[in-house]
């Protein structure tokens, strides 16, 4: 297989386990401030994050290495191109990581609200605008010979912010079944509750947005012409499904597989739909960029390839053995012992 | 201003803020490490106090480190499109190996050590902060490779209108890079120690927690010689390669103006760029700046003039930030000297004029460091990389100017108030002794802390 569709599948590979791992850490965070009705709840919502969030972060550094080193071409351009948005994000990544760590060292409402209203919407505008940007990449941006003819505002279109609407109820869904699985009593009881409510509207937004892909995009060319690929997106409507059986028979963490799963096939879905694009070019496909005319060289892509290998799989490894040591629910007695540790 | 002017700036503030919380990271890492060590080994409740305390800070440090890092990433495609198409091709793969092997391992870890007090055994929780430690310097190690690549560039070819990766074991083994890397992590090593003298001292002319604060004050005395050794002479080493890779840059650290054989060193000099000499020059140690170019006094070095204008660094900016840094550079062997010495007689409390000194040169390494990559970057210059691209040829095409001033603000205020917060917290912790319960102060004023 050539290196530049190995890379593409890695570069599917990094963004859809950042959005899997990261959009819990989204999903609790926009609801911190909700389910959470004191201070010892939200110290709970908070602490089910608190060991793992950094590492699930590393994963966008990670997608963006590897579109810099196996796509100079597209990083160059998309970061440049969508300047304003991407900067959008990148402040709101910034506060959401030091509201996170600095909310529990200091004291007064002044101080906790700020930083709670740090967490809530460090975590809201990346599932956003993630979504917005996923979703014009999509469609192909405003490019030609010239460069970009978009703006910031242009983004904002209907298929975009559905798009970005999407993400958002994804990671909802995914972020309250996580805080249902890793918590007790009542506020374990409230986030499967909201899990389940939330579901309805990700149906809604999930079957809107499967068919006006239809007509935004040309996301289905791929499946038409290779029908077997379709197996993606009927995964991510089956794991969609799946949420909700698991989670109305009471079976959480079941359904949190689940929404692992459709995090993942909803991300390759458009992915694949890509392919051999990683830009498409809503002018002229001339003018798209592809894993071919916007590549590294093969003898970087060969290297790459060597480092992914050996390096990428012993992550998954003890990222997995730190999910595991933090295995149980979190309890106020664990913040308490905590406490006393720092 | 325009587009590359101001992108300039931005790089050069955002470098600089993220270049505040690295050095503490890298070195503040091996000595917490090393104190859970000796607590596992000797179970001495003192190390773990000790552990704790310098923790809390470590991690206060940590955090705004990791957050500004992401900036840097994004900036490469943001703002100097032009050169991440240019270079992406042998530039991307330290950056994307950095991530994947070291920032992984970092930020994972880190998790592990803050929540995994009673999770793990006492064994692997000290294992997990010597990985932090470890891949915070190899970490340091891929970002110095990719600098030194932009220094030195090799392991390349100009193909399809690029510089094109055809030795990456080159580029691994770049012998800038590696100067780079050891000059800048020991660098990080004299921070951390004076971080850690410098707050023990505030205790210490306190007359508190004695023995914490005398205990930490001696290893951190010893780190910081060794360390401040060290980064002298790998400071040394490095200039050779600077002067043998960038003699454009070399020339501007000494304001050496003519091409000398057997060139004297000039303890006073001050440089008149408008006119192409010295204002003053003077003291002068014969054959000295050819023994410090080459460690051979009958070398030629090379002078300014030799170049034409447009391609010299700032000469005054660079001069002056490379003798700031070599001034501070001697005294940060000296002062960790002393006060091994004096830790020695178990007496330090009593040396209270020694301790005010120590408590002020706390920041001294910061500004060193902060002035060491003035000399690296502002003497790279006209090149962002150097003899092979030009700076105003690699900023991006389709930003505009009001975008970059709105990013330009935006980092000023965001950043303003991180600073803040980081002064705040870190002033308010480090002021807690050891033995003071946070707990019980949360609990009077009737909220609670995680």
């Amino acid at each position: 297989m050539e290196f530049q569709i190995i890379w593409f599948i890695l570069w599917g590979i990094l963004w859809a386990v950042y959005f899997m791992a990261d959009g819990l850490d989204f999903g609790v965070g926009i609801l911190h401030n909700f389910l959470g009705r004191n201070e010892d709840e939200k110290a709970v919502i908070r602490r089910t994050i608190g060991p793992v969030w950094d590492g699930n972060e590393v994963w966008l550094i990670t997608a963006g290495g590897a579109t810099f080193a196996a796509f100079p071409i597209t990083y160059a351009l998309m970061f440049s191109y969508l300047y304003s948005a991407l900067l959008i994000i990148l402040f709101a990544l910034i506060i959401r990581g030091v509201a996170i760590e600095f909310r529990a060292k200091g004291t007064g409402t002044v101080w906790q609200m700020g930083w709670d209203l740090g967490i809530f919407i460090g975590s809201l505008i990346p599932a956003l605008l993630f979504g917005v940007a996923f979703g014009n990449i999509f469609q192909g941006l405003p490019m030609d010979a010239q460069g970009y003819h978009g703006t910031l505002f242009s983004l904002l279109n209907l298929y975009g912010l559905l798009t970005g609407v999407l993400f958002v109820l994804l990671f909802l869904v995914h972020g309250s079944l996580w805080i249902a699985i890793k918590t007790e009593g009542s506020l374990c009881d409230r986030a499967a509750k909201l899990a389940n409510t939330t579901w309805f509207l990700l149906l809604i937004t999930a079957v809107t947005f499967l068919v006006y892909t239809r007509f935004a995009t040309n996301l289905y060319t791929n499946y038409v012409s290779n029908m077997i690929l379709m197996i993606v997106p009927v995964l991510a409507v089956l794991s969609l499904i799946g949420i909700k059986i698991f989670a109305s028979k009471g079976s959480i963490l079941n359904a949190f597989f689940a929404s692992c799963i459709t995090v993942v096939m909803v991300t390759f879905t458009g992915i694949i739909g890509l392919y051999p694009n990683l830009i498409p070019s809503s002018i002229d496909p001339q003018y798209s960029l592809t894993i071919f005319n916007s590549s590294s060289s093969p003898y970087t892509l060969k290297i790459m390839t060597v480092v992914a290998a050996i390096f990428v799989p012993v992550v998954i490894v003890y990222q997995i053995w730190t999910y595991r040591v933090f295995r149980q629910k979190v309890t106020t007695a664990d913040i308490l012992k905590e406490k006393e540790s720092y | 201003m325009d587009v590359l002017a101001l992108s300039r700036l931005q790089f050069a503030v955002t470098a600089a803020f993220h270049f505040i919380f690295v050095p503490l990271t890298l070195g503040l890492s091996i000595l917490v490490a090393y104190m859970e060590t000796k607590y596992v080994r000797t179970s001495d409740e003192l190390y773990l106090k000790m552990t704790k305390f310098w923790g809390k800070l470590f991690l206060i440090n940590f955090a705004l480190g990791v957050v500004t890092g992401i900036t840097m990433e994004f900036q490469f495609g943001m703002n100097w499109a032009e050169y991440s198409k240019y270079v992406g091709d042998i530039f991307g793969a330290p950056l994307a190996i950095e991530a994947t092997v070291a920032f992984f391992l970092e930020s994972t870890f880190i998790g592990l050590w803050i929540f995994g007090w009673n999770k793990v055994s006492k064994k692997v929780h000290a294992i997990s902060i010597w990985l932090v430690a470890i891949a915070t310097n190899l970490s340091a190690l891929w970002i110095l490779l990719a600098n030194g690549w932009m220094q030195k560039p090799v392991g390349y070819v100009l193909r399809n209108g690029r510089a094109e990766m055809v030795d990456f074991m080159a580029m691994v083994t770049n012998p800038y890079g590696w100067f780079k890397f050891f000059h800048t992590v020991l660098s990080g090593y004299v921070v951390a120690a004076y971080f850690v003298m410098g707050i023990s001292s505030y205790h210490l002319l306190k007359k508190k927690n004695l023995e914490f604060f005398k205990h930490s004050f001696k290893m951190a005395t010893l780190f910081g010689f060794i360390s401040s050794l060290l980064v002298f002479a790998t400071g040394d080493f490095h200039a050779i390669e600077v002067a043998r890779t960038q003699p454009t840059k070399f020339a501007a650290m000494e304001s050496h103006w003519e091409t000398q054989q057997a060139a004297p060193y000039h303890l006073l000099a001050f440089p008149d760029t408008a006119n192409e000499r010295n204002l003053i020059q003077g003291v002068s140690i014969p054959k000295g700046l050819s023994i410090l170019a080459f460690h051979n006094g009958n070398t030629e070095v090379k002078g300014l003039k030799d170049f034409p204008k447009e391609e010299r660094p700032p000469v005054l900016l660079t001069f002056l930030s490379f003798r700031g840094m070599v001034m501070l550079g001697m005294l940060f062997m000296l002062l960790p000297f002393i006060g091994w010495i004096l830790s020695r007689k178990g007496n330090l409390e009593s040396h209270t004029l020694f301790l005010r000194i120590m408590l002020y040169a706390l920041p001294l390494p910061y500004i060193a460091a902060q002035i060491g990559w003035i000399v690296a970057e502002v003497g790279r210059q006209p090149w962002i990389v150097y003899g092979l691209l030009k700076t105003s040829d690699a900023v991006s095409k389709s930003i505009s100017t009001g975008q970059v001033m709105a990013s330009l603000l935006g980092f000023t205020l965001l950043y303003g108030f991180l600073a803040i917060i980081d002064i705040y917290l870190l002033t308010k912790y480090a002021k807690k002794g050891p033995d003071d319960d946070l707990s019980n102060i949360v609990r009077s004023s009737g909220t609670q802390e995680e």
